[in-house]
């Protein structure tokens, strides 16, 4: 039995009340179930709390979603700490407690691969600033200068004396020290935790059923609800007859949440889903009841040849590059809507009272999960706290925008005082997600007579995700992050190809589909985008599709490091086995540099099978290689389902595919081997969630057409018929 | 009403006969390493063992067992996490958000248990659960791992 369902309903709240804002993260079935707060254990400082015993506990602000960021922010912060890695444990602090001191933990969002690329410096401090004030501890408990310690191991020891003694023995003296305010960070070439490849810290119990996740919360006295939002976007509820189900086993009540969703609350989430199917529900489509697949993409047709777009990057004259070209080559290629589908659907516990507001869920961005609280409440975020709950998945779809939070919040306010879990079923959880924007591109090249490229004119059209979420950041018309990729320079994602000529713009056309960061956000569509055409290019200019990058990358030798990794290790230039053809592909995102080469065959009959992989990645530092390589692989899973299957269609206003059987993604029969290359070369810090996904579109797509001289350019791969003409 | 033998337990559950034996091990039971994923038997996130078959719990009403048909869940599967799969998905670090992964398992340990020595073949045709964030590769690796074998990807 779950062990929360056995405590008494006030013994939970006041051992919530009791515990605050911190044990009730990542542990709450445990520390409820204890019956007690545990014994209260001052901080050394926001990161870092060391018990008596000399068990340490690591506060980890962003959300750990399976990329394995808990692990590698509690090694670099145990790092500078010098701590025994073996007595770390980690705990989220909320929302609110970090809004209560005045966001000692900075950013809790939890996207953009930023995990470890943003907070590395502030949290590598926070362990060093601790290890100091333990040390300083221990120096004054023994009279001698703290320089004369040396910290090793959570041990401290005085080198002319040779006494010793350990943090949890000191860490109450060392709370009560003023924090240093100079603290000098290590050379990463120094490291002896971070830098390796140990083990997650949170395997264990995935692997037994223990690992609670947002769906598995139960609370006392707690109801279930399942909810039916207008599946037109921008519709909203006519009428419904709550009275036909209100005697149906387990039915509490049936609610309308705002303006377009209704939830049936009961004793069981199966009871309430099995009510919801009975509710008689009358729906006002609104005004978008007529847009289909095919209307948007007319919409977007029209923007590839709009006079007005916003410039991404732009050098020379391109259209006069491409007018006076010896030979010019076009394409016009699509990306469709796509679903983050995590495993886990969209859920949350909330409990409201007039007085306060209390929220569980999975979420990328406690804050905002806070914020949305708050509004939903209608109580200011100070009544309000969140409290995060593991993801089974998220990929951006639990960050930006938590509707069902405010769904959640929404129907508990019909319930005061007593705590209701909103759970999305598979079907809701696709017709209201926030997907992948949709765009086209159209791309024209310009090659002189000795087929070098002179001028590179691309126009995307399309959905903006920053106009959908956060219009307050698009100026004077201009979405930065559609040209993810495609920067003439910078940190995040600069274009590495060194082309004279260039404009690359983007007219905005906006479907009333909602927009969604999705795991690689922007650098999947404007890789396969890239990175296919310059595979046109090359053939048109009757090169090699290495060597004509190679020459084009001379001035970017990192993009041009991991291109020519992959080409090496996977064998380019070389016979492939029989049947099997090669393509390449590379980027830079998320601070990173990405390149694959795919292996693949494809059969007389059209059928695809993709072998192999070949991955490098520099991302600079790399803080736990074995993890940096699963999201590699764990890239390709991602980035193969979208290319092979990931469609969502829209069809009187409505998305179409409602569960994986008519949205399909990756399984393991699919699956090819992946060799990752991991070369940090040092010096930045880049992300290693989403780079890798957009390489692995554009290297299969190449080498399809390596194997059977057909392009592809409107994605998935499944409408392809790639049988042998 | 149904009665029910989970992890060697017999226990009365009072719910509609057409609830799905997946609601019943979560919500009655208390048992949640099982997950609810897509509710049509597509993902496996839901698998358990049926007499030692994995079965996908969400698409079985609760009508169709009877207490002679032994039930093993996740939280049955050893009483310890000494499973040789659940040490060899540890040694490897397979789960990434864990959420697919009792339900790998489950389909994992019914596989070996019918076929001890499964080629890459076979395990890529026997486990047809979904994973989003990507494990397949290691899972593969901790199947062959756990079956005695030491190959990786393939």
């Amino acid at each position: 039995m779950n062990r929360i369902a056995s405590l008494p309903r006030r013994g939970f709240l006041q051992v919530s009340a009791a515990l605050g804002a911190f044990t009730l993260g990542i542990r709450v079935p445990e520390a409820a179930a204890q019956g007690a707060a545990p014994a209260a254990t001052p901080e050394v400082n926001a990161w870092v709390v060391v018990k008596p015993d000399d068990s340490i506990i690591i506060r980890i602000a962003r959300s750990e979603m399976g990329q394995g960021t808990l692990t590698g922010l509690a090694q670099l912060v145990a790092e500078e700490l010098n701590a025994d890695w073996s007595k770390v444990s980690t705990e989220y602090p909320t929302p609110g407690q970090n809004l209560a001191r005045n966001r000692a933990w900075g950013n809790m969002s939890t996207g953009g691969s930023r995990g470890i690329r943003e907070s590395h410096e502030y949290v590598r401090k926070g362990g060093a600033a601790a290890r100091m004030m333990l040390v300083e501890a221990a120096a004054q408990g023994w009279g001698v200068p703290a320089g004369e310690c040396r910290a090793a191991n959570s041990t401290i020891t005085h080198q002319p004396s040779g006494r010793t003694t350990t943090y949890g023995k000191v860490a109450e003296a060392a709370a009560k020290l003023t924090p240093p305010t100079d603290v000098p960070l290590r050379d990463p070439k120094d490291w002896t935790i971070a830098g390796r490849s140990l083990p997650r810290l949170d395997t264990v119990e995935k692997t037994n059923g223990k690992q609670v996740y947002g769906a598995d919360l139960t609370l006392p006295g707690m109801l279930n609800a399942a909810i039916r939002d207008c599946p037109v976007f921008g519709g909203k509820v006519a009428s419904f007859d709550a009275a036909k189900v209100a005697s149906m086993p387990g039915v509490k009540k049936v609610v309308p949440v705002g303006e377009t969703a209704v939830a049936v609350v009961a004793d069981t989430w199966w009871r309430a889903k099995t009510a919801l199917d009975a509710l008689p529900i009358t729906w006002d489509n609104g005004p978008n009841a007529q847009v289909s697949s095919a209307s948007i993409a007319e919409v977007l047709k029209a923007g590839l040849e709009a006079p007005e777009a916003a410039i991404g990057n732009r050098a020379g004259d391109a259209k006069a590059a491409i007018a006076g070209a010896a030979k010019r080559v076009e394409a016009t290629y699509g990306y469709p809507f796509q679903n983050h589908a995590t495993m886990e659907p969209m859920n949350a516990t909330a409990l409201w009272t007039p007085e306060r507001c209390e929220v569980w869920t999975p979420t990328q961005n406690g804050e905002a999960a806070l914020a949305a609280a708050s509004e939903a409440a209608g109580l200011p975020p100070a009544k309000c706290e969140v409290y995060k709950i593991h993801l089974g998945g998220g990929f951006g779809r639990r960050g930006a925008v938590h509707d069902w939070v405010r769904q959640a919040v929404d129907i508990a306010k019909q319930m005061p005082g007593t705590p209701v879990k909103l759970l999305w079923s598979r079907e809701e959880d696709m017709l209201h997600g926030r997907y992948h924007p949709i765009t086209q591109c159209k791309l024209t090249g310009a090659l002189d007579a000795q087929g070098n490229l002179t001028g590179l004119a691309m126009r995307i059209s399309g959905q903006s995700i920053v106009a959908g979420i956060f219009p307050q950041n698009i100026r004077d018309g201009r979405d930065p992050v559609v040209f993810q990729g495609l920067s003439p320079g910078g940190e995040e994602g600069a274009f590495g190809y060194a082309i004279p000529n260039i404009l690359i713009d983007h007219a905005m056309r906006n479907p009333h589909v909602p927009p969604g960061f999705w795991r690689g956000v922007n650098l999947n569509q404007n890789a396969v985008y890239v990175e296919c055409f310059m595979d046109e290019l090359a053939h048109a200019a009757g090169k090699d599709p290495l060597e004509f990058r190679r020459a084009l990358l001379r001035g970017s030798p990192k993009h041009l490091a991991v291109l020519n990794a992959v080409a090496e290790r996977g064998g380019w230039g070389q016979p492939a086995p029989e049947g099997r053809a090669r393509g390449l592909a590379q980027i830079m995102g998320f601070g990173s540099y990405v390149a694959a080469c795919a292996e693949v065959s494809v059969s007389p009959a059209g059928e695809l099978t993709i072998h192999k992989i070949t991955a490098a990645t520099d991302p600079g530092h790399a803080v736990n290689p074995q993890q940096i390589a699963a999201q590699v692989e764990g890239s390709f899973v991602y980035g193969l389902s979208a290319a092979l299957h990931g469609e969502c269609t829209v069809a009187e206003g409505r998305i179409e595919q409602e569960n994986f059987d008519t949205y399909p993604v990756m399984r393991m029969m699919e699956m090819p081997a992946v060799e990752a290359i991991l070369m940090p070369s040092g010096g930045f810090w880049g992300g290693v969630g989403e780079p890798t996904i957009a390489v692995a579109a554009p290297a299969v797509l190449n080498a399809i057409f390596a194997a059977t001289g057909k392009r592809v350019r409107q994605l998935p791969l499944k409408h392809a018929d790639l049988r042998r003409a | 009403m149904a009665r029910l033998n989970i992890n060697g337990r017999v226990v009365e559950i009072a719910v509609e006969d057409d609830t799905p034996l997946l609601w019943a091990i979560r919500e009655q039971v208390g048992l949640t390493g099982t997950k609810y994923g897509c509710g049509v038997a597509q993902c496996g996130a839901c698998t358990v063992h049926v007499d030692g078959v994995a079965t996908r719990s969400c698409s079985m009403p609760v009508s169709a067992f009877d207490e002679n048909q032994k039930i093993v869940t996740i939280e049955g599967l050893s009483p310890d996490g000494s499973h040789p799969l659940q040490k060899a998905w540890v040694a490897l670090d397979v789960p990434q958000c864990g959420y697919c992964q009792s339900g790998m398992i489950m389909a994992a340990a019914a596989l070996l248990a019918a076929n001890p020595k499964p080629s890459d073949a076979d395990i890529r045709g026997e486990i047809t659960n979904i994973c989003r964030c990507g494990t397949y590769n290691r899972v593969q690796a901790a199947i062959k791992q756990a079956a005695g074998g030491n190959q990786a990807n393939g």
